[in-house]
């Protein structure tokens, strides 16, 4: 799905989050929102997944007004930082979740249900823990139950918000690639927030660099290196 | 100064053999005077003329009246307070509002006023001498000295209960389970039942075990609101005292030793669910 960001704002109260800002993200691509805390690109990433409503401006999904939708009819895949697995559910309700929250009528069936949570399972390369609590497994693979978890409902858009933050350096280097092979795989538009270019420069097909609310640059990442706008952009990307 | 030699304790925060059995022997010797004795003297004092005398305080009808009068109104008091404590840790916990401040120093309110002022300010509110109270008599309403008042002072002293118990708790959690549970399609009502509730639940069945020992023995409101009618506005808490200034001090304590029994069966179902759920309760803890 293309996602048009056009001229987005979010105030709270009068701090101001993002002054206006305008991005257009082409179908299935997978970009990274890059920039220090406080840049904005949390609140840019939540305003895309309906957990924020802007101040002002517009959001388009394919070229339709999505500004008003709400969160539910927004379809986005949205990790969580720390994932925010459901604890008291094993890992195969955490990732039917979704599909039994549907209304009746389109509620697949149990045995369905069944069939789609174990290929998600298998897609994450984590078939038999199942039946496991969120408490009882590792952070590397909580944080694939909670893509699992977003890709149960059939998303338009993928949406992660630090989704290595939380990782030792080893294993966030791998399940960077398991992230770039589940977009080619799946195909979808994905948009995910970093404070590491390095992360960032490694798998993304466009970099967007943020600084105080404000987009500083948007590019290939070779181009970013090779070119830097500002001096900001070019020491936020020195490696 | 030289010759002090000091010994290491294993742990930094372990104190000297000496000091631990005295702080242990202390915590204890309380315990059993101030909390174990007093049960003890209640049970033994209502069997002091054998079971039988005991089991025929609770035939009289006034027993019986207050028995029942009790179970009801903490059977409507209870889960009343359950669903406003739920909505106001709710408010509290889950969004940014003017004057939350003053919302919570207004919940712990009831923890501060002496019950016996909480009652008198309901007589005063709904009495005759009011006009609410005047249009009430006028209507047929009858809340001081009966029934409705009844519930109403044992609501008031017991609404601090299980939202105090849930406001930290769902304060730790944060928004994050129920924000994933929206992305995932599910409705308000859906997020509160299958996420919110269940990752409350012990933290509400605590309050709520404990707003209803209170409820069951609150005496100082319900006895300034209730009138003490005998037989029919008279709480368990009121009999006992009535039958203890008659001198009918096997009725009395019979009476207390149930009232007692009570707030025991109440504590060890919660101890026994905890422990039931012991597996359970390891797993959701937080990662």
């Amino acid at each position: 799905m293309h996602i048009e960001i056009d001229e987005l704002a979010k105030e709270f109260g009068t701090e101001r989050a993002l002054h206006p800002v305008s991005l257009a993200i082409p179908s299935g691509a997978l970009i990274a929102l890059l920039g220090p805390s406080g840049s904005g690109k949390t609140t840019l990433l939540r305003v895309l997944g309906g957990l924020e409503f802007p101040t002002s401006g517009r959001v388009l999904f394919d070229g339709q007004d999505a500004t008003g939708l709400s969160v539910q009819e927004r379809r986005a895949g949205f990790v969580f930082q720390h994932y925010a697995l459901f604890k008291h559910m094993t890992v195969f309700e955490n990732v039917a979740y979704g599909l039994r929250a549907r209304k009746r009528r389109e509620r697949p069936t149990e045995a369905e249900i069944g069939r789609r949570v174990n290929r998600l399972l298998d897609l994450i390369q984590l078939p038999d823990i199942g039946a496991r609590y969120p408490n009882q497994l590792s952070g590397g693979q909580r944080q694939r139950v909670a893509l699992a978890r977003a890709l149960a409902i059939e998303p338009r858009m993928l949406l992660l918000d630090e989704p290595f933050g939380a990782l030792d350096a080893k294993v966030r280097k791998e399940l960077r690639q398991g992230l770039r092979e589940i977009h080619d795989r799946t195909g979808l538009t994905t948009v995910f927030v970093t404070h590491d270019q390095a992360e960032a420069m490694e798998i993304a097909d466009l970099v967007v660099v943020m600084s105080m609310g404000r987009i500083e640059q948007v590019g290939k990442p070779a181009e970013i290196r090779a070119k830097p706008a500002s001096d900001f952009v070019r020491k936020f990307t020195e490696a | 100064m030289s010759d002090i030699t000091l010994i290491r304790a294993e742990s930094v925060t372990t104190e000297p053999r000496l000091v631990r059995g005295v702080v242990i022997a202390t915590v204890l010797a309380l315990i059993a005077v101030l909390l174990f004795a007093p049960l003890i003297a209640v049970f033994a004092e209502a069997l002091r003329q054998g079971w039988a005398a005991s089991l025929e305080a609770f035939a009289s009808a006034d027993a019986q009246s207050a028995i029942r009068l009790t179970l009801i109104v903490a059977a409507i008091a209870v889960p009343l307070n359950a669903v406003f404590g739920i909505a106001a840790a709710w408010a509290i916990t889950k969004f940014d509002f003017r004057g939350k401040a003053f919302l919570i120093t207004l919940i712990d309110l009831p923890f501060s006023v002496s019950p016996v002022v909480a009652g008198l300010a309901l007589v005063l509110l709904f009495g005759v001498n009011s006009s609410l109270g005047a249009w009430l008599v006028a209507n047929d309403l009858k809340i001081v000295f009966a029934f409705p008042g009844i519930v109403l002072a044992t609501m008031f002293v017991t609404f601090p209960f299980v939202a105090r118990e849930l406001i930290p708790v769902m304060i730790e959690q944060g928004r994050a389970e129920e924000e994933v549970a929206l992305t995932l399609g599910a409705s308000g009502w859906r997020v509160f039942f299958t996420v919110t509730l269940p990752n409350i639940r012990w933290a509400l069945l605590y309050g709520v075990l404990l707003c209803n020992a209170r409820a069951m023995g609150e005496f100082g409101a319900v006895a300034v609101i209730s009138g003490k009618i005998r037989g029919e506005t008279t709480t368990m808490p009121i009999m006992i005292e009535m039958f203890y200034n008659e001198y009918l001090s096997v009725a009395a304590f019979s009476l207390a030793a149930l009232l007692a029994l009570l707030a025991l069966v109440t504590l060890t179902l919660k101890s026994a669910l905890e422990w039931r759920h012991a597996d359970l309760l390891a797993a959701t803890r937080r990662h």
